[in-house]
C-alpha cells in the first residue's frame, strides 16, 4: 500500500545528516591537517559521513524500486492523492501495513547497515595494527 | 519472484564490484540499490510468510510469470538510475570531454 514511505522517510533524515556530517569532517579534517602541516586531507579511515551514506544509498535505492512495484501494482498514482488506498477510505489498512512491513524494512536495512559498519571498523583495525606492526620493523 | 531476481542481480554486481575495485563506475552505488530493494522485499516477504505460511512458496503460475516481469522491470530501472546517476556525476569526465570537444 505505502509501506515504502517508512525508509524514504529514514532516508530523508539521514541524508540531512550526512550533509550536515559530511561538512563538519571535512573542516575538521582539514585544520587537523593544517596543524600538522600536510597538504593532504583526511586521516585514510573511511569518515562516518560516507558510511552513512551506504544507509542513504540502500536506502533511497530500495525505496526508487518499490515505490515503482507499488505503481507496477496500481498501489500509486501519479495523481492525488497518489496512494490508491487513502482514495479508496482504507487509511487505516494502509497505516497498519507502514507501521509493519514498513518498519521491518527500515529496521532491516538499518540492521544490515551496522553490520557492514562493524565489518568495516574490524577491517580498520587489522589494517592499523599492520601498518603500526610494518612501522616498527 | 521478484525477490530472487533483485538478490541475483544485488550478487552478480557484488562480484563484479569486488573483481574491479578500482573501477570508477559507481559499482557500489548500484550494488547498495539492488541490496536496498531485497533487503526491502524481504522483510515484505517474511510478512507474507507469516500471514500465509507455506502457502507462500507455491505462488500460481499466473503470479509467477506476473512477479517475473516485474523482477526483470526492476533490474531494468536499477540500471536506468544507475547510468543517469554515472552520467551526472562523470568520474571518467568522459561526458565533459564530449562536450569540450563539441565547443571546439
Amino acid at each position: 500500500m505505502a509501506c515504502f514511505l517508512v525508509p524514504a522517510a529514514e532516508a530523508v533524515v539521514t541524508t540531512v545528516v550526512q550533509k550536515s556530517m559530511e561538512k563538519k569532517e571535512v573542516s575538521d579534517d582539514r585544520l587537523a591537517a593544517q596543524a600538522e602541516g600536510n597538504e593532504e586531507i583526511g586521516t585514510g579511515k573511511v569518515r562516518f559521513s560516507e558510511k552513512l551514506g551506504w544507509l542513504n544509498k540502500m536506502l533511497w535505492g530500495g525505496t526508487a524500486l518499490l515505490a515503482f512495484e507499488h505503481l507496477w501494482h496500481g498501489e500509486i498514482v501519479p495523481y492525488f492523492p497518489f496512494l490508491t488506498a487513502a482514495a479508496q477510505g482504507d487509511t487505516a489498512g494502509m497505516l497498519h501495513e507502514m507501521a509493519t512491513n514498513g518498519v521491518l524494512m527500515a529496521v532491516l536495512v538499518t540492521v544490515v547497515w551496522i553490520g557492514m559498519i562493524a565489518a568495516a571498523s574490524i577491517l580498520e583495525k587489522k589494517d592499523n595494527r599492520l601498518t603500526a606492526g610494518e612501522k616498527e620493523i | 519472484m521478484t525477490l530472487l531476481i533483485t538478490i541475483l542481480a544485488a550478487s552478480a554486481v557484488t562480484i563484479v564490484w569486488y573483481c574491479h575495485p578500482d573501477s570508477k563506475m559507481k559499482l557500489g552505488t548500484l550494488c547498495l540499490m539492488y541490496w536496498g530493494a531485497s533487503i526491502m522485499w524481504m522483510a515484505d516477504a517474511i510478512m507474507e510468510y507469516a500471514s500465509e505460511g507455506a502457502a507462500y512458496f507455491t505462488p500460481a503460475p499466473a503470479d509467477m510469470l506476473n512477479d517475473f516481469f516485474l523482477g526483470l522491470s526492476v533490474v531494468t530501472l536499477g540500471l536506468i538510475i544507475w547510468i543517469v546517476i554515472l552520467l551526472i556525476k562523470d568520474p571518467r569526465g568522459v561526458v565533459r570531454a564530449a562536450l569540450h570537444r563539441k565547443k571546439k
